[in-house]
């Protein structure tokens, strides 16, 4: 099976990698682009460890084929900080204890993040919907949430 | 709360960033499959369809023949003779004339890549001839049940018992006929639980390498890193010290990875493609078909309680599957089972029974929450014919510091009253409840571990310290070893860098286990640190030309003892450290053993649920956790433990639980239908820490990992009950089962 | 695998119809990759209709309709406020599957494709009286939602077919539709039961009703005589009982590891009570 040239942009980069038509866009980017920082937790759909952004959608890049990756805009954990510059919810993840063994994490965050563009001002409640995609095994989600919430406080107190 | 004499911490109890976080925000976090090896290949693992089926034939030689394939191994790779543990790990790692349960390894195969090593394992031919399987532990206790393994019982199996009852449990104490003749009210009821599976996100993943001569190395996701050193050691008949092990950051465990699975494999598919080193990642559905959930239960209680609470006799008989090997926590699910009660007469009886199902591993507080759940059910049902507070018959008959436990030893210091009595005091236990809304109750309890330890502190130059620990950071066990060392050091946190290292940096440690890295880890990390101490203050003293002994530690310094031990200033740790070239040497402080003073740890946990009557279905409203910590390091991440605790088991009470067909395969290998909470299934989880401290640990830790999760399975029975006047008695409770339960209250 | 990125659906279809393997269209791709993954369905041939033009569009059409393109993404349905406006029953359905990732890949017309009788994306449609635009080998064609599904993971459609589009008729006056399922869980879960009621009212009083019921059938499927029970009433609680006794007589379950078929039937009843008041609230003027 002869594999396919791609060209995208990740995290800003822009990038190229030979792809069996087979894989998913999660294989190429821990396989082929060393970006181990998307997790696979099951590699259908349900627990959202893959997280990623297509062209701002989030998605799981596990249900994306790595040849649908040309001539997008993928975003990952990776990107999410500025330079040395932590996003905001990097910083409250860490500072609400709302990790254990952290393997959730960068879904977590990619996901939340992709929440907080959309929405500055979540309740609970759509924090949490949101999130259901997203299993994490460790905390019960309590730090989790707060994190979230604390993120989206601080960050609109900024944008003022 | 605490009956602790005042002290004051300068660290141990604050909440600082922990030592990984960076690492884990930002994705460089390295777990067990984010590594690669030059030359590396992949392995893919071949799986029996079948629950039980004798191996006929394997013909590789389709695979063998493919492009890229390096190796293929079946169990004729593997040495003969092994016996006891030994042969079940090697039995279970791969099958050999017969599979045992559906998802149990057949063969593997090491290729160039993913793809081309799980094309080659799907060109692997077996045949099979298909064996009559059980599932069910009623079933497969049955004296004409299908066997599954001859001759696999211990020696405690007394002759006459039906074929699968591999270990046999009896022991108790008191007058039991006598207790039960004393009671007013005497029940006695049948309980049963699903297996259930840790649900770890990261699925198991390591890469191995192993040569001709014996040596080899392997980065594995693990909990701990000797037991699968010597694991694999004994499976592949290798020199244990020959076999490197070292782990990566792991993605969740709670018992599940404290054994091995594909690991031999890949290290067996490494000698035989010449050494290259193999990968192999776990895919979901092998994780829930192949790896050790836990044991399935069905378990008789039968209590006597006066008409004024007092218990007068309790007897428990548990029968547990943990799969086809023996290892099913049914002796420590009975030792749990009225650990939280003073009884006059008590009496366990048990039976661990195989069945074609995965082999069951540890999972958070084994056989804990399957005995709460019998015991704290029948305690809630005869309180409410009794028409008395559950909560005071649990304070009336509650253990106390030098009680004898139901299961043998006296108490030491625990904190089983007071933590009732701070449940009785938090505002959700007096929260007002609205219709189809119900409150449950229910305690639990761990013993706790100690356990194989060994710990080395190192000063380095500069006067940091790094520590050099054999326990993966499951939940932050860093941050709660740096806080311990530096406040026994008396220097700042972010002085101390806790390195977990490889099996070849230390003796050996048990995993991260027992709920006992904090205590057993952070207690050697504490010894260690008084180790180091000592010889700072040797050097000082030669340096000012006084008696060691006439030299103190004080915030991260020595100095003499006294007025009369000599006038100097000071010497800090940084001096010291600066100087230690020129003053004989590195200085590091080591400390090991089997640590003994653990103490135990009692939990109760209140929820209130709100049951759609016309549906069934169940949703949390509060949840209210409030355990003994004896101390919290960490306040944060001791509330994590609570909180993560408390969310497995309300997964494990509502819709967790393994769905197998009639063929005797897992319908559920999927987390679409392995159906674990999701964030907007849960509400806040509120916790209160108890604070008793264990006299056996320097700073009064207990260990708080796995109590939590028992609670919560009696705990949403009782309060299902009281939403709704219906008691379910198996879990799960999923909506069909709440809603036939409705049904047949008001139907009768 | 051979992936081909077609440029119309003509094109599309006649790859399909010269295939001699397996083949599979490609939209959100949130059914086929997980087949692919798990090793049940490797596609001779994979077939990507991203790259069609029109394919993410939403259109009003003349009469008041929409088409919807087979690429859109469940989450840009929620996203788009005039048709929410119309027909938020059949939005929230499709807005039910999977997770806010799987939203973002997830579409209609694979919901459809993908043959499950628990699709949470199709009851609405039905209910809607929508239909699909199909090309083939023999050009266009339209018909109703309800005639795709064949069975558990099977369609009507022939070899070389390939929906184009989904059109919902032009909303009207004194519309309102509604779409539940029942799951265990709050979220992630495949539906136990399902069910979507569209209907019109003139006043108070129901003139029309389409009543859809999931996963408790081999197939979605219509209940005509539970709609007849509605028109000319007022939803008042003899017709929601003797509607939701209706629905559950309809249903014809299996018993599998997500509920017994006696839950099933039961429980789509429920629903079906909760779903029609909805969706008259919503006729009424009642948006939320």
């Amino acid at each position: 099976m002869s594999k396919i040239h791609v060209t995208t942009t990740v995290n800003g980069d822009s990038v190229e990698f030979l792809a069996d038509p087979r894989e998913t866009l999660l294989d190429c980017l821990r396989d082929h682009l060393d970006l181990t920082g998307t997790k696979e937790g099951c590699g259908t759909g349900d627990c959202g460890a893959c997280s990623v952004t297509l062209d701002g959608t989030l998605v799981c890049s596990c249900l994306v084929l790595g040849i649908e990756a040309e001539g997008r805009e993928i975003g990952t954990i990776e990107g999410l900080a500025q330079g040395h510059e932590l996003h905001p919810l990097q910083r409250k993840f860490i500072e609400h204890a709302a990790l254990q063994c952290g393997f959730c994490t960068p879904g977590f965050l990619v996901a939340a993040k992709a929440l907080l563009d959309k929405n500055p001002n979540p309740t609970e409640t759509e924090v949490r919907y949101w999130l259901a995609g997203n299993l994490c095994r460790c905390t019960g989600y309590d730090k989790i949430v707060r994190a979230v919430m604390d993120a989206a406080e601080e960050m609109r107190k900024e944008a003022v | 709360m605490a009956k602790d004499e005042f002290r004051e911490f300068r660290l141990v109890g604050t909440r600082p960033d922990r030592p990984d976080g960076l690492d884990k925000v930002t994705g460089r976090a390295r777990y067990g499959a984010d590594i690669s090896a030059p030359g590396m290949l992949w392995g893919a693992v071949v799986r029996s369809p079948h629950a039980h089926a004798r191996i006929v034939k394997i013909d590789t030689s389709k695979a063998e023949a493919l492009s890229g394939v390096k190796a293929v191994v079946t169990r004729a790779d593997f040495p003969t003779g092994l016996t006891g543990d030994e042969w079940d790990l090697q039995e279970n790692t791969m099958a050999g004339d017969k599979a045992l349960y559906d998802g149990h390894a057949v063969a593997a195969v090491a290729a160039t890549s993913k793809l081309r090593a799980e094309e080659a394992a799907r060109l692997i031919e077996v045949e099979y001839e298909v064996l009559p399987h059980v599932i069910d532990v009623d079933d497969a206790i049955k004296p004409d049940a299908p066997v599954i393994r001859e001759g696999a019982a211990d020696a405690t199996v007394p002759e006459g018992m039906p074929p699968n009852v591999v270990r046999y449990f009896e022991h108790g104490r008191g007058d039991l006929d006598a207790g039960f003749a004393e009671a007013d009210l005497v029940r006695e009821n049948t309980y049963r639980t699903e297996a259930t599976h840790q649900g770890y996100i990261e699925p198991h993943a390591c890469l191995g390498q192993l040569g001709e001569d014996g040596k080899g190395e392997m980065w594995v996701c693990t909990q701990g890193h000797w037991f699968i050193r010597k694991m694999c050691a004994d499976v592949l008949g290798l020199e244990k010290s020959q076999l490197r092990v070292t782990p990566s950051e792991i993605g969740g465990g709670f018992g599940g990875k404290t054994t091995i699975f594909m690991e031999p494999l890949s290290l067996a598919l490494s000698r035989k493609a010449g050494g290259r080193p193999v990968k192999i990642v776990m895919s979901r559905s092998e994780v829930l078909r192949a790896t050790g959930p836990t044991a399935s239960a069905s378990m008789d209680v039968k209590i006597g309680m006066k008409k004024d609470g007092t218990l007068t006799a309790g007897r428990a008989e548990f029968r547990m599957q943990g799969g086809a090997f023996w290892g099913a926590p049914v002796d420590m699910a009975l030792d749990c089972a009225f650990a939280a009660y003073k009884l006059p007469a008590v009496m366990h009886i048990g039976y661990d029974v195989l069945a074609n199902r995965p082999k069951a591993a540890a999972y958070r507080a084994p056989g804990s929450p399957m005995a709460a759940c019998a015991v704290e059910s029948l305690i809630d049902e005869m309180c409410r014919e009794l028409g008395l507070d559950p909560m005071e018959v649990r304070l009336k008959n509650a253990v106390r510091e030098g009680d004898r436990s139901s299961y043998g030893p006296k108490f030491k210091s625990i904190g089983l009253v007071e933590t009732l009595e701070a449940t009785k005091a938090h505002p959700n236990f007096s929260a007002p409840l609205g219709p189809n809304q119900g409150r449950g109750i229910a305690s639990g309890f761990w013993f706790n571990h100690g356990g194989e330890t060994s710990v080395t502190i190192a000063l380095s130059e500069d006067g940091t310290v790094t520590v050099s620990a054999g326990t993966p950071d499951i939940g932050g066990s860093r941050a709660s070893i740096a806080l311990m060392t530096a406040e026994t050091l008396g220097i700042p946190y972010e002085n101390v860098r806790v390195n977990i290292v490889e099996t070849g940096a230390l003796g050996v440690n048990e995993p991260t286990h027992g709920s006992r890295a904090t205590f057993a880890t952070g207690k050697a990390a504490v010894e260690a640190a008084n180790a180091a101490i000592k010889e700072m203050c040797r050097r000082a003293a030669v340096e000012w030309g006084i008696d060691p002994e006439a030299v103190e530690w004080v915030d991260g310094a020595a100095q003499p003892a006294g007025p009369n031990a000599g006038k100097f200033p000071p010497m800090s740790i940084a001096e010291i450290a600066g100087n230690m070239g020129s003053t004989g040497g590195p200085i590091s402080g080591h400390h090991e053993g089997n640590l003994g003073g653990v103490g135990a740890s009692f939990g109760c946990h209140v929820v209130d649920v709100e049951v759609d009557p016309e549906t069934g279905r169940t949703t949390i409203l509060r949840y209210l956790v409030v355990q003994d910590a004896g101390r919290a390091i960490h306040p944060a991440y001791v509330e994590g433990q609570y909180q993560g605790g408390a969310a497995q088991g309300i997964g494990w009470a509502l819709n967790e639980g393994y769905v197998y067909g009639e063929d005797g395969r897992l319908q559920n290998s999927v987390f679409l239908d392995y159906r674990v909470p999701v964030a907007s299934d849960l509400p806040m989880i509120d916790t209160v820490i108890v604070e008793v401290p264990n006299p056996g640990h320097p700073f009064g830790v207990r260990g708080v990992g796995e109590t939590g999760i028992t609670p919560p399975l009696p705990a949403i029975a009782n309060a299902i009950h009281a939403a709704t006047g219906a008691r379910l008695r198996h879990l799960p409770m999923n909506p069909p089962s709440v809603l036939a339960a409705i049904k047949a209250v008001k139907g009768g | 695998m051979r992936y081909h990125a077609a440029k119309t659906f003509e094109e599309a279809a006649s790859i399909a119809a010269k295939a001699d393997g397996v083949t599979r269209f490609l939209a959100g791709g949130t059914d086929v990759l997980v087949q692919l993954r798990a090793g049940l369905v490797t596609p001779d041939d994979l077939i990507d209709l991203k790259h069609i033009d029109g394919v993410q569009d939403i259109t009003r059409l003349d009469d008041g309709g929409w088409e919807i393109g087979v690429a859109v993404a469940g989450a840009r349905l929620g996203a788009h406020e005039a048709l929410c406006a119309d027909w938020p029953g059949v939005v929230e359905g499709m807005e039910l599957v999977g997770s806010t990732q799987v939203q973002g890949r997830a579409t209609l017309t694979g919901n459809l494709c993908n043959g499950s009788p628990a699709a949470d994306g199709v009851p609405g449609l039905v209910a809607a009286g929508a239909v699909a635009k199909i090309v083939g080998p023999d050009g266009m064609r339209e018909i109703p939602i309800e005639e795709i599904p064949a069975g558990p993971g099977k369609t009507t459609l022939a070899k070389g077919e390939l929906i184009a589009a989904v059109r919902l008729p032009a909303r009207g006056a004194g519309g309102g539709d509604a779409y539940q399922r029942f799951i265990p869980r709050t979220e992630m879960d495949i539906a136990v039961a399902g069910c979507a009621i569209n209907l019109r009212v003139e006043g108070d009083t129901i003139t029309e009703a389409r009543v859809a019921i999931g996963a408790v059938a081999p197939t979605i499927r219509l209940v005509p005589e539970a709609a007849e029970l509605l028109v000319g009433s007022t939803l008042d609680a003899a017709t929601a009982d003797a509607l939701a006794a209706a629905v559950s007589a309809a249903a014809n379950p299996i018993t599998d590891k997500r509920g017994t078929s006696e839950f099933r039937t039961e429980v789509v009843g429920v629903l079906a009570r909760r779903v029609a008041q909805t969706a008259y609230d919503r006729a009424k003027g009642d948006r939320s």
